[in-house]
């Protein structure tokens, strides 16, 4: 790592944090995870949940039979996970879990524009990260093809907004110079990008930096160990499972890549 | 689908600088000589052109929308801003010159839009965007609970929302099958799950008794499954009392009306349209 580099996370790290990490009002209960044994759209919630530093428990289930046991119980508004019982809340949609712990846990800004700020940027990655997760369930003939997409919007789309966002700033972090969901959410992003193609990040400096820093810090290293809550990507064997409980349909990338189409 | 990927303009972000540039060619938002929704007074600017109407909007501090001629994914946040007594602009884009510009200026952090100038920033992602306008205008919950609680329905929402959006650019093989996945969800999913929320608490709005996003988007999202499905709302009458309820609110009503900023359903030549300007096939 150059000298300015690691100077400047020698400087983050020395500093402590600028979150006010909220006590919640019940201390007992700790969020509940309702989900599949796998990534899928709770690992967000794993990772904004583990860098705040706090704790949860997962309740995952292995078969259609136990998800629907999970649907009858009618604490699925919509049918559908992901469920996190939080705070005396049955909250489904990843999307308003992850603002509600953003904003509990002071990592959604300061202020209305810091917010949006924010928003921005995650709901950029958002696209990025649904395609790398619906990858796995690409039909055969289609995974080349697939792959390849996923890497060139990687490296023109979506990484140069963020390198840029970072070393036009100069800091440490992408919004409000202090930690926040739009920082975390990039780091998953970046590892998740990073098992596609493990030279991903070679044209981009300033995220290799940003993705050294990050690591670094406390919460989330403890998350990158071995034991923690964090899953490993979709292997062949949990591919059949997830296929088996969600029902998946044939060509569930490209049925998603609609939406990345019609995104205009 | 390759080709916007390509295009992304690698240009700087203007966070506060003046956001005037991409106005300059005036030819191309002639288009906009049609009067849309002029509001009071307008008759004196409409005969300014169009730089005078920009230079009035910018000192107004009118948020100005950069979208095509249609509803898309724009259409909920002008739904929010005139629900919210909001007065704004609109910038068309007319050709895929217009899209080409706007990105090589550096104007869309993602080379996409929606993008709307608003409070000195160009926001992008139609979430951010109702985000923070809801934000700022108290329409999005009292605490962090009400706000979970209206995320939590207007995601849902936006799923089905989403389905309806995408409808018209499907391949006429595909329609009919696709209506009946949106008629099965819109009647076993999505509605009977705001009705019972109705239900449970029966007050006038969907969360904390008073009007908020999530009311506004409901009624548009009614709106638009009617149009698909003509008396789909029949068997929710808590859902028809809170259509006729909100389309009855002053800011509302006067959006419903002919000659507002809102737009028609897409129709074949304006899919033609968006189809060249998005470059799609």
């Amino acid at each position: 790592m150059c000298e300015k580099a690691e100077h400047r996370m020698q400087k983050s790290l020395s500093q402590p944090l600028s979150v006010d990490f909220q006590e919640p009002l019940s201390m007992a209960e700790k969020p509940k995870l309702h989900y599949f044994n796998g990534r899928g759209r709770m690992e967000s919630i794993r990772w904004l949940l583990a860098a705040a530093g706090a704790e949860f428990e997962e309740k995952l289930f292995e078969t259609r039979e136990e998800f629907e046991k999970l649907i009858q119980g009618g604490t699925l508004m919509y049918e559908r996970v992901p469920m996190v019982e939080i705070d005396g809340m049955n909250l489904v949609e990843t999307r308003a879990i992850l603002r509600y712990i953003a904003a509990k846990y002071d990592l959604y800004g300061r202020n209305l524009k810091e917010q949006a700020w924010i928003d921005m940027y995650v709901e950029g990655l958002r696209d990025l990260s649904d395609m790398i997760m619906f990858f796995p369930l690409s039909l055969p003939e289609e995974k080349e093809m697939n792959l390849e997409y996923i890497l060139t919007r990687a490296t023109t789309r979506f990484f140069p907004v963020y390198e840029k966002a970072l070393r036009d700033q100069g800091q440490d972090f992408l919004v409000g110079n202090r930690l926040s969901w739009a920082d975390i959410q990039l780091l998953e992003v970046i590892l998740m990008a990073e098992e596609c193609k493990p030279s991903v990040l070679a044209g981009f400096p300033v995220l290799q930096e940003f993705k050294a820093r990050i690591s670094h810090i406390p919460t989330i290293n403890k998350f990158l160990q071995l034991g923690s809550q964090r899953k490993p990507p979709l292997d062949e064997e949990s591919i059949e499972t997830v296929k088996n409980i969600f029902k998946f349909e044939r060509g569930m990338f490209l049925k998603n890549m609609s939406t990345i189409v019609a995104e205009y | 689908m390759e080709l916007w990927s390509l295009l992304w303009g690698g240009g700087g972000c203007s966070l506060l600088g003046p956001p005037s540039s991409a106005g300059r060619s005036v030819p191309a938002f002639k288009q906009l000589a049609q009067p849309r929704s002029w509001p009071a007074g307008a008759e004196q600017r409409r005969s300014q052109d169009f730089l005078g109407n920009q230079e009035t909007a910018i000192m107004a501090g009118k948020p100005t929308l950069h979208y095509f001629d249609g509803r898309g994914r724009m259409e909920a946040i002008r739904w929010l801003l005139a629900a919210a007594g909001v007065e704004f602009e609109e910038k068309y884009i007319a050709t895929p010159e217009d899209l080409d510009k706007l990105r090589n200026d550096g104007r869309l952090m993602f080379g996409q839009v929606p993008m709307v100038e608003i409070d000195g920033m160009e926001l992008v992602q139609t979430r951010a965007i109702l985000n923070y306008i809801a934000s700022k205008h108290n329409l999005y919950g009292k605490d962090l609970k009400e706000r979970a609680l209206i995320d939590m329905y207007i995601e849902g929402m936006a799923d089905l929302n989403e389905m309806i959006i995408i409808f018209p650019i499907h391949p006429p093989g595909e329609k009919e099958a696709k209506l009946a996945l949106i008629k099965e969800k819109t009647t076993n999913r999505y509605f009977p799950a705001f009705e019972k929320v109705l239900k449970s608490h029966g007050q006038d709005y969907l969360v904390g008794n008073r009007l908020s996003r999530a009311d506004i988007h409901l009624v548009e999202l009614i709106y638009n499954a009617e149009e698909l499905l003509p008396g789909v709302t029949a068997s929710f009458p808590l859902l028809k009392a809170l259509k006729t309820r909100i389309s009855n609110l002053p800011n509302v009503k006067k959006f419903l009306q002919p000659g507002s900023q809102r737009k028609p359903p897409m129709n074949p030549k304006s899919l033609e349209q968006a189809k060249k300007i998005f470059r799609l096939p």
